[in-house]
């Protein structure tokens, strides 16, 4: 069965349609061993593939069927599925070929008949088919029947209440009990996509067929296994028992080689979680989970990144699952840039006090790398640690120091944007770099690290010998900034003259930064602002220090975490784009399913709690006109929510003096206001199945990324559509 | 959607397996992957559409789904793909994709429907989809059930009517370590990925049992405090293991698919034994040299030798010229990349070897910040493993009871993976006691 090397490269040429016609008319009278036939089909075929419409030629390659060659057969029925749908009123005259083939004693061939006809989604095609595809569904051959089970699925894509009428729905649950596995395993994958339509049917599992399902597993093909096991998400136990039971008969396959059966069966544990009761066990099968996910680790990059981006969702529900293993996240030099920025994330999630000297002393290498946003992240990091374990904070502060001595453009701003946050975790303890911070001024031209320097030169200038010498440089050019700096110059500048408000220049200076905002500036809020300081201050300057300089509460990463019942969610998406992206499909996939936990007795009463109940559709099924099926998440950095311990302080708590108009005041103080965060104890690393339900009912994901802040470089996220465009992307591409 | 694209953006292969996308869905991939620069992800989403790409030699094997696909899934296709081709041609490259071009396209029919890979295992898809010309009548039915049988059975990794004269088995057990050290010597992370591949000869439907070390924790969990033991963090089979037989009673047991196959991975993190030493000292002489003194140690029995040493040691982007004197190997340095490749065919067990060398610099106007890249070593050690993992035996049964040989080799290596940091980091200044910072306190 030795197969020699093709030479076909030469076929890859431009052809007329003219000559092909000719060449094919001409090997009808003479042609031996259909060798002619065969060179122009494959002409032919390269020439679809290069994109050269070759339809013209439908009739012409029909002939061909006639040839007794298998390979001619197959390249002609590829030409059919390329261009059959156009040439409806053509396509008859290849169903008597296609019906023959259905009846052949050879099952290779019937099922190639049935499954090339399910191609061709047009109603002389499906109707031909569905009398067929009656037989194949139950033919002796399992290759035909597993075959007629995705066909099955083509038709229902081509015509849903055709398919319905038809019965072949209850045809395929049949076929869920067919003695051969893969028939089994196809059927599934048939049934689930059918159930995953808005217009389809619902596919639910009971007890028995779910077990006779996992019973199968060990028959399936590895492909097999996956659908099988994505398909037990629609099993609701009743049990906990039951949940038990299932989960445990599913963690032997935690040690199958591929990657794919790997995460689908770690995405079957994770839901069963959600309704078991023993602890034990549940503790057990954390454990069990951790290894073979850092295994993924040595796949290829691909996957490796697949599997990186769902452990930082899984770490976040299941803390125990690799609470011991931060080293394996260590990035590798030659790691491509998409894995290692996903393990710094992940490698900032482990981090604690135990193991914070060495993530620090990696963060410190990374910082010398190449990758601008992999240094940037890297530096971020280390402030992020500083503020998430004190005791490590102030080694987190002499490296960043460090890093501001390089005086690389980027490193200094972002160390500058993570140092304020630093400033606000631990009031009074390190204001002692602030000259530091100083003399790299002049680095800063990116507007969130020039607008964390002003906030700073602002919020401490009682210390800063020469704050308004400095703030006096940084206004000149007050005019032409962004509206986030002119924001932090307008607040930097009036704290200044309450702190120094004897001081003549102090007052020229904040009379100037007023009259500009007030008059010279567009936005409103800038114009706002600058009106409220400036009566504020004319009216009683002593209750406007209260106010502005009224104390702040310290930034904790208690929000760093996602909301519980948005991690539940979440999590029923475990390997899938929803998991790469952190969002849930429906969001940003015209027509995806959405999942969510479904009650039941067993229930954990906790996820009860915290349940996000699934609405559908969350996205119009057809193309809108506006802005099209973008993320409908909020973009940053509008309304980042939940992201304490970024450049934005948070909502401050009244002040004792303060009236309720005082407390809208303090709002201005920053650009934009947020809520405190969720109740999760954020260091705490117990399993978070003990935590009550958290606030946050408002934005389920309002803690999504919420770790690195406002910063979003590196996050990977689908593409919305570009303005400008004006329509649905999707549109737009074909 | 299945393609396969030239470093061109040409298609060479394009597959459309639903009606939701037109072809001209490949020039959206070549206008956002292949003429961009700067890909900084495998999965690209535009819309509701999302494209995954593999890169192989200079193709890019992409998928694309307008459905919340299994990433995993996809991936895990296209690296399928790519295994299956190399099969079936040797290489997998432009030249021999163009090449087989009609055979690929009845294989991706073949290993995938509508979007669902279906059975994809080499051994079976050889014995129908060919080369050679068939006449399709000329299958016998009863032939293609064998076939299809086989296509959807428990076993469908192999057939059933394998005859070999002589029956022999060879286990290769291939290690590749990870190393991270820092530039103090002091171990950041070493592991051991290791894969057990199999070259199976054997006639019929063999029964086959495999055993390791008879100290062996393949559970980390399950039992602590054995010191000399070999601790397996993970293992994971090959879809013809039993894996409800290894849960119960750890043991191995599988028929074989006939030929090569990868029969396990493991990963193992402890008592890993480096056969490697590297003692790097890197100083930089003022703005103008930088001096090195690498040393090698291998730390392994003096009947094994390590062969193919390979040393990438980095040097400053502005270096001019590199003076290196070695005892053993040669040394070059290649500007290019900016390293030394110091290569030493082959160093026995307990032998030393040194590299001395100086770089000089150009002064530079503006200071370069130079990443400082970890020095890199490649190698080979044959019957070593760094895991400690012995193979203790691979008894076969079968019903005619034949006889067979079974043949087993250790390799350990590296590439790419063994990395030693060369940064002495001047330590960040104490913070308080810097002057300009202490008058600040009061």
């Amino acid at each position: 069965m030795s197969t020699q090397p093709g030479q076909d490269a030469k076929f890859f040429q431009r052809g007329k349609i003219e000559e092909f016609r000719a060449e094919l008319q001409a090997a009808e009278t003479k042609d031996k061993k259909y060798q002619k036939r065969k060179t122009v089909l494959k002409k032919v075929v390269a020439n679809i593939t290069m994109g050269n419409d070759m339809s013209p030629l439908f009739t012409d390659v029909v002939q061909c069927l006639g040839t007794p060659l298998l390979e001619i057969k197959k390249m002609v029925y590829l030409f059919l599925m390329s261009y059959g749908r156009t040439k409806p009123e053509q396509i008859h005259l290849v169903i008597p070929s296609f019906l023959q083939d259905c009846n052949d004693r050879n099952p290779l061939i019937r099922a190639l008949a049935i499954r090339t006809m399910s191609y061709i989604p047009i109603p002389v095609v499906t109707d031909a088919l569905s009398d067929q595809l009656r037989h194949c569904i139950k033919d002796r051959d399992p290759y035909v029947r597993k075959t007629a089970a995705i066909c099955v699925a083509k038709l229902y894509t081509a015509d849903p209440r055709k398919a319905e009428r038809g019965g072949f729905v209850e045809l395929l649950r049949d076929l869920m009990l067919d003695a051969n596995a893969t028939v089994v395993a196809n059927a599934v994958a048939a049934l689930s996509e059918i159930g995953d339509r808005q217009d389809g049917v619902i596919f639910r599992l009971n007890l028995l067929i779910a077990s006779k399902l996992i019973a199968a597993l060990g028959e399936s093909s590895e492909w097999g296994q996956i659908y099988i096991l994505d398909s037990l998400l629609r099993y609701v136990p009743d049990k906990h028992a039951d949940a038990e039971m299932m989960a445990e008969r599913v963690i032997v396959q935690l040690q199958h080689a591929n990657s794919a059966v790997v995460l689908t069966a770690i995405k079957v544990l994770l839901y069963l979680m959600n309704y078991m009761e023993n602890r034990r066990l549940i503790d057990y099968i954390c454990k069990k989970m951790g290894p073979p996910l850092v295994t993924l680790l040595s796949s290829g990059p691909e996957v490796q990144y697949v599997a990186l981006r769902n452990i930082l969702l899984i770490i976040q529900r299941r803390p125990a699952v690799l609470k011991n293993d931060v080293k394996v996240f260590f990035c590798k030099y030659n790691d491509p840039i998409y894995v290692k920025l996903a393990k710094l994330e992940i490698m900032y999630r482990l981090a604690r006090e135990e193991n914070a000297r060495e993530v620090l002393a990696e963060l410190e290498e990374y910082a010398s790398e190449v990758d601008i946003d992999f240094v940037r992240k890297a530096v971020r990091s280390m402030g992020r640690l500083a503020i998430k374990v004190e005791p490590a904070a102030d080694s987190c502060i002499q490296s960043l120091l460090g890093l501001i001595d390089t005086k690389v453009s980027y490193v200094v701003q972002e160390a500058v944007i993570v140092t304020k946050d630093v400033f606000r975790r631990y009031p009074g303890k390190y204001e002692g770099i602030i000259p530091k911070l100083c003399e790299n001024l002049d680095a800063l031209d990116e507007p969130e690290a020039k607008a964390a320097m002003v906030w700073i030169l602002g919020q401490f200038a009682d210390k800063i010998d020469n704050a308004d010498e400095l703030l006096d440089d940084l206004v000149y050019t007050f005019l032409d900034e962004p509206v986030e700096v002119q924001l932090a110059l307008l607040t930097a500048t009036v704290k200044l003259f309450i702190h120094k408000h004897q001081s003549d220049t102090t007052k020229a200076l904040v009379h100037k930064v007023l009259k500009w905002a007030t008059e010279e500036i567009d936005n409103p809020d800038l114009r706002d602002r600058g009106f409220m300081y400036w009566r504020m201050l004319a009216m009683n300057p002593t209750l406007a220090g209260e106010i502005v300089l009224a104390e702040k509460p310290a930034i904790t990463t208690d929000s760093d975490r996602m909301d519980r019942g948005a991690l539940d969610q979440l999590l029923l998406h475990t390997g899938t784009l929803g998991s790469i992206y952190h969002k849930n499909p429906e969001t940003f996939i015209r027509n995806a399913a959405g999942r969510a936990l479904i009650d039941s007795p067993a229930l954990n009463a906790n996820s009860r709690a915290v349940l996000v109940p699934l609405s559908r559709p969350q996205l119009p099924p057809v193309a809108v006109s506006v802005s099209g099926p973008g993320p409908t998440e909020p973009t940053r950095p509008s309304s980042p929510p939940g992201e304490a311990g970024t450049s934005k302080p948070s909502l401050a708590v009244p002040v004792a003096s303060g009236s309720s108009e005082g407390r809208d005041l303090l709002d201005i103080d920053d650009v934009t206001a947020e809520s405190g965060g969720g109740g999760d104890s954020g260091e705490g690393y117990g399993d978070i199945d003990d935590d009550g339900p958290t606030g946050n009912a408002a934005d389920p994901y309002a803690n999504l990324g919420g770790a690195f802040g406002g910063y979003s470089a590196d996050e990977p996220k689908p593409m919305g559509n570009r303005t400008g465009h004006g329509g649905d992307l999707d549109d737009l591409l074909f | 959607a299945f393609f396969v694209f030239n470093q061109k953006g040409e298609v060479l292969i394009s597959r459309l397996y639903r009606t939701d996308f037109k072809r001209s869905i490949a020039d959206v991939f070549r206008i956002q992957v292949v003429s961009n620069s700067d890909v900084r992800s495998p999965i690209i989403t535009l819309g509701s559409t999302s494209f995954f790409h593999v890169r192989v030699n200079n193709l890019y094997v992409v998928a694309v789904t307008k459905t919340n696909a299994n990433a995993a899934l996809v991936f895990e296709y296209c690296y399928r793909f790519i295994s299956i081709a190399k099969s079936y041609f040797g290489k997998v490259d432009e030249e021999s994709v163009k090449n087989n071009f009609t055979l690929i396209y009845e294989l991706i029919d073949e290993i995938n429907d509508f979007g669902y890979p279906q059975n994809s295992e080499i051994d079976t898809l050889k014995t129908y989809i060919t080369t050679e010309s068939i006449v399709s009548t000329a299958i016998a039915a009863e032939e293609s059930s064998k076939i299809t049988t086989q296509a959807t059975g428990v076993t469908s990794w192999r057939r059933g009517d394998v005859k070999y004269k002589k029956n022999e088995a060879f286990v290769d057990v291939i290690e590749t370590v990870n190393l991270s050290m820092s530039a103090k010597g002091t171990i950041l992370r070493a592991d051991v990925d290791g894969h057990i591949q199999m070259r199976a000869y054997l006639s019929g439907t063999p029964e086959c049992k495999f055993g390791l070390n008879d100290k062996l924790v393949i559970d980390k969990n399950e039992r602590g405090g054995i010191s000399d033991a070999v601790e397996l963090d993970d293992c994971r089979f090959h879809q013809c293991v039993r894996l409800n037989e290894f849960d119960s009673s750890r043991t191995i047991s599988f028929i074989p698919p006939d030929g090569e196959f990868e029969l396990m991975r493991y990963r193992s993190t402890s008592n890993v034994k480096l056969p490697l030493r590297i003692i790097p000292t890197v100083n930089e002489i003022g703005t103008s040299q930088v001096s090195y003194v690498v040393t090698v140690k291998a730390s392994f029995s003096n009947k094994l030798s390590a062969t193919s040493v390979v040393l990438r040691i980095p040097t400053p982007l502005n270096t001019t010229g590199v003076e290196c004197k070695v005892a053993s190997g040669k040394a070059k340095y290649v500007p290019a990349e900016n390293v030394v490749v110091w290569k030493i065919p082959r160093i026995q067990g307990g032998q030393e070897c040194t590299f001395t060398a100086t770089a000089d610099l150009t002064s530079t106007t503006v200071r370069q910040v130079w990443a400082r890249p970890p020095i890199d070593v490649d190698f080979q050690v044959l019957m070593f493993t760094a895991s400690g993992l012995i193979v203790r035996f691979l008894k076969v049964f079968e019903k005619s009871n034949y006889h067979s040989i079974k043949w087993v080799r250790y390799l350990t290596k590296a590439s790419g993976t063994y990395q030693i940091r060369v940064s002495p980091r001047t330590d960040a200044h104490i913070m308080m006691s810097d002057p300009r910072l202490r008058s600040f306190e009061g």
